[in-house]
């Protein structure tokens, strides 16, 4: 089972709710998997402290022109729907970071001037927090091929295990890249005018990718009714509340998980995890 | 010699645009004969990405030899430097400003570009 923590507007508590979630569930004696996604600010290992046993990059492929071959016809660059390659009269150039890795230029090539080569976007660390499982993708600086490593980090989900995705925030590419195929999603927001703006997005998202979803209020407490409102004349189940509570904040801002510092907020996780079927 | 600028418009009095990729129109004004012609850069104004690269590939195919703009980005400078265009920043409000501090030679070829991508 493939669980997603997402959320529209970013600060609403993906991470906190998706460590705890893994946390409860692996301590309930079920194989669970944390899989970090929110590749381009990652920061689930910061407190769930995994013990790192494999690290290793992620290249994708990209064009590099022989120019002894080439003779500028210029197929390539009116295949490339991304300026990825330029033919001008005399010379092909290429630009790495905005290539796609389709592979339409080294196939349209007719004189077999483009290999393809490797181009590091990123890494993926796995290992292991007690008995739950870690991986964790890191985008390169400067690299913009999110969903592409999102992809990868995914391919480390085990069948048999329950799989805790944590999201980038927003509702875009490696928002969909990181949704693709989970069972159930689970939207953190706030009960304010931002949290709302953006759950409403995110949930037209996840309905547009036809995927069941509920909703946790996380800061419970503060803002105003009209997320609650909201999820009732739009029949979305919410899933837990967390209150506003100073000391999640002062735990968070430590690196310290919740049901570590505050044991009594266990029984919430698990609540949430029965509720999406995790648990009994 | 061909010049072209990056305009909002299609005449010597349009204001230069501020941006080079996704500028409105280009003006390749042939300082031989005194006549100009304008070039839409329509396809690029709202392209996802690389509108850079694509704008300073049409500027290449008009035969121009030199751009001048406000700015102009790294990756279309890579593009225009490998075309052989030299390019020119400037802060003339209007193509005929620039045109007329193109030619009294008040105008130094830039050696990189002047912002990053996407610096609107």
């Amino acid at each position: 089972m493939i669980v997603a923590v997402a959320s529209g507007k970013g600060g609403t508590g993906k991470t906190t709710v998706a460590t705890n979630l893994a946390r409860v569930c692996a301590e309930a004696g079920r194989a669970t998997q944390y899989l970090d996604c929110d590749v381009e600010e990652p920061n689930g290992h910061i407190f769930l402290k995994p013990q790192i046993e494999r690290q290793a990059d992620v290249t994708v492929e990209v064009p590099e022109i022989d120019a002894t071959k080439c003779t500028a016809c210029g197929q390539c660059g009116q295949i490339c729907q991304y300026s990825a390659i330029v033919c001008l009269q005399d010379q092909v150039l290429t630009f790495e970071s905005l290539c796609h890795s389709c592979g339409g230029c080294w196939r349209v090539c007719p004189s077999g001037a483009i290999e393809r080569k490797p181009l590091r976007i990123g890494q993926i660390e796995t290992g292991r927090a007690e008995t739950l499982g870690f991986v964790g993708g890191r985008l390169e600086i400067g690299h913009v091929r999110t969903p592409a490593l999102i992809g990868r980090v995914k391919k480390h989900i085990e069948p048999d295990a329950l799989a805790i995705v944590d999201v980038p925030p927003g509702t875009s590419c490696p928002v969909v890249a990181a949704l693709k195929g989970v069972d159930v999603v689970v939207l953190v927001t706030e009960p304010t005018p931002f949290g709302l703006n953006d759950l409403k997005l995110a949930v037209e998202l996840v309905r547009e990718m036809g995927l069941p979803f509920g909703v946790v209020l996380n800061r419970d407490g503060i803002g105003d009714d009209e997320t609650q409102s909201y999820c009732a004349a739009e029949q979305i189940d919410i899933l837990a509340r967390l209150p506003d509570d100073r000391r999640i904040a002062q735990a968070y801002s430590s690196g310290q998980m919740i049901v570590d510092a505050m044991p009594e907020y266990e029984d919430h996780f698990r609540r949430l995890a029965a509720a999406i079927g995790c648990l009994e | 010699m061909r010049v072209a600028f990056a305009a909002s418009e299609d005449t010597l009095e349009a204001a230069l645009d501020h941006r080079f990729g996704r500028a409105a129109k280009f003006i390749v004004y042939d300082t031989d004969t005194g006549v100009f012609e304008a070039v839409d850069n329509v396809q690029n104004v709202n392209a996802a990405q690389g509108a850079g690269i694509q704008a300073a590939q049409t500027v290449s195919q008009t035969g121009a030899e030199c751009l001048v703009a406000r700015h102009c980005g790294p990756k279309a400078f890579r593009v225009l430097s490998a075309a052989g265009i030299t390019v020119y920043n400037t802060d003339a409000p209007t193509v005929a400003a620039a045109l007329e501090a193109f030619q009294a030679g008040r105008l130094e070829p830039a050696t990189s570009g002047d912002v990053e991508g996407h610096w609107v």
